[in-house]
């Protein structure tokens, strides 16, 4: 327990806050995760992980071992941009695979606009 | 006094981070199709990698950062190499 | 120079990220340097279209209205998953049709709309230039597709085109 109690109390406050935050906002994530009862649904629960969920945990851990350390510790914001930059992708693609799927078998998911590619948007595309 | 409320806190986040993995894998598990399973693998392992981060301000270390990084790196190739599977497998042309 | 240094923006930030994977000093400076000049060869070699940022000013308004963003909606769809909004909560698709054609920019765009929790990026059709997006509270589209038209939109414009 020895670095903890080096941490000073007004570094202490911010850093637990932060914390318990980015968990609850992530066990809120994956509560709906497995609750909800529609792929599409479902698709929005990770993101609370992946947006505060993991900014907070980043940020609490920077201020700790900046504060422990003593200099600027920073690369836990590497991981937090690998996040940022690479959810949209794998979601993107799950999302296109998922709505493939159910196109390919006429799911009654989809409601009916969504069964094909769309074709002409309503308004033409303003040049 | 500092050290107890970050162990309350702390102990706290590995608590409901745990708690959100075990969420994730009965998805896993249970999952009725293939992209649920590959979204529940990628909360996962969006999971474990913040438990990694916890539990390296628990212990007052940075060795369990590099885990989290190489975590985080495999979790985003892994789940897109499972969704471009599921993309291009089972296409019915 | 533009030889030596054909991205010099992902050289940059390769020589920052090096810097804070490791500690500051002059040994990790020069190590780094010398290996984002490289990649930077090896970048341009796979990927000769360099993408174009015509004004940097708009980049910080943007990252700030996202961050706000980031905030509201979190607090939203957290409350949502909580409550299921009183068993009236409905989900829905919905079709934006977009004005913005730069890859870039709609790169940077399915990265806002996957960070903001309760929008997720379905498809892009390239030829009628429509988003396919899924939101997560039927009541919100009205105010998702202003975001994405009014305040989004002219921004990435702004910044790409």
């Amino acid at each position: 327990m020895s670095p903890l109690q080096a941490v000073p109390l007004f570094i202490a406050i911010p850093v637990a806050i932060m914390v318990v935050l980015g968990s609850t906002l992530t066990l809120i994530g994956a509560l709906g995760f497995a609750r909800l009862t529609s792929f599409y649904d479902r698709l929005h629960a990770p993101t609370l992980a992946t947006s505060w969920g993991t900014g907070g945990i980043i940020i609490a851990s920077a201020l700790m071992f900046s504060v422990i350390e003593g200099r600027a510790v920073i690369h836990e914001f590497v991981i937090g941009l690998c996040i940022v930059v690479t959810t949209p992708v794998t979601l993107m693609m799950l999302a296109r695979a998922a709505l493939q799927r159910d196109r390919a078998e006429r799911s009654p998911v989809l409601p009916e606009d969504m069964q094909l590619r769309p074709q002409h948007p309503e308004p033409p595309a303003q040049g | 006094m500092s050290a107890t409320i970050l162990t309350i806190a702390l102990g706290y986040a590995q608590v409901a981070l745990a708690l959100a993995g075990c969420l994730a894998g009965t998805r896993l598990l249970r999952g009725p199709r293939a992209q649920d399973r590959v979204l529940a693998l990628d909360a996962l392992y969006v999971s474990i990698m913040l438990l990694f981060l916890v539990t390296g301000m628990q212990l007052g270390t940075a060795f369990f950062f590099e885990a989290a990084t190489v975590i985080a790196i495999m979790g985003f190739v892994t789940s897109v190499a499972l969704a471009k599977f599921l993309f291009r497998g089972e296409v019915i042309e | 120079m533009t030889r030596l240094v054909p991205h010099p923006v992902l050289s940059a930030s390769l020589v920052l990220l090096w810097l804070m994977l490791t500690r500051f000093s002059l040994g990790y400076l020069i190590l780094g340097t010398a290996l984002s000049l490289v990649a930077g060869w090896a970048y341009s070699a796979l990927h000769p279209a360099k993408p174009r940022v015509r004004r940097w000013r708009v980049i910080p308004r943007l990252v700030a209205t996202l961050l706000w963003d980031i905030i509201l909606s979190n607090i939203n769809v957290a409350r949502l998953l909580l409550t299921e909004g009183r068993g009236t909560r409905r989900s829905a698709f919905m079709q934006v049709p977009l004005k913005i054609t730069d890859e870039n920019a709609l790169a940077v765009l399915a990265i806002i709309l996957t960070a903001t929790p309760g929008t997720a990026w379905l498809e892009y059709v390239a030829d009628t230039g429509t988003l396919v997006l899924h939101i997560f509270d039927a009541t919100q589209a009205d105010h998702y597709r202003d975001v994405i038209g009014k305040t989004y939109e002219p921004m990435l414009m702004e910044i790409f085109e």
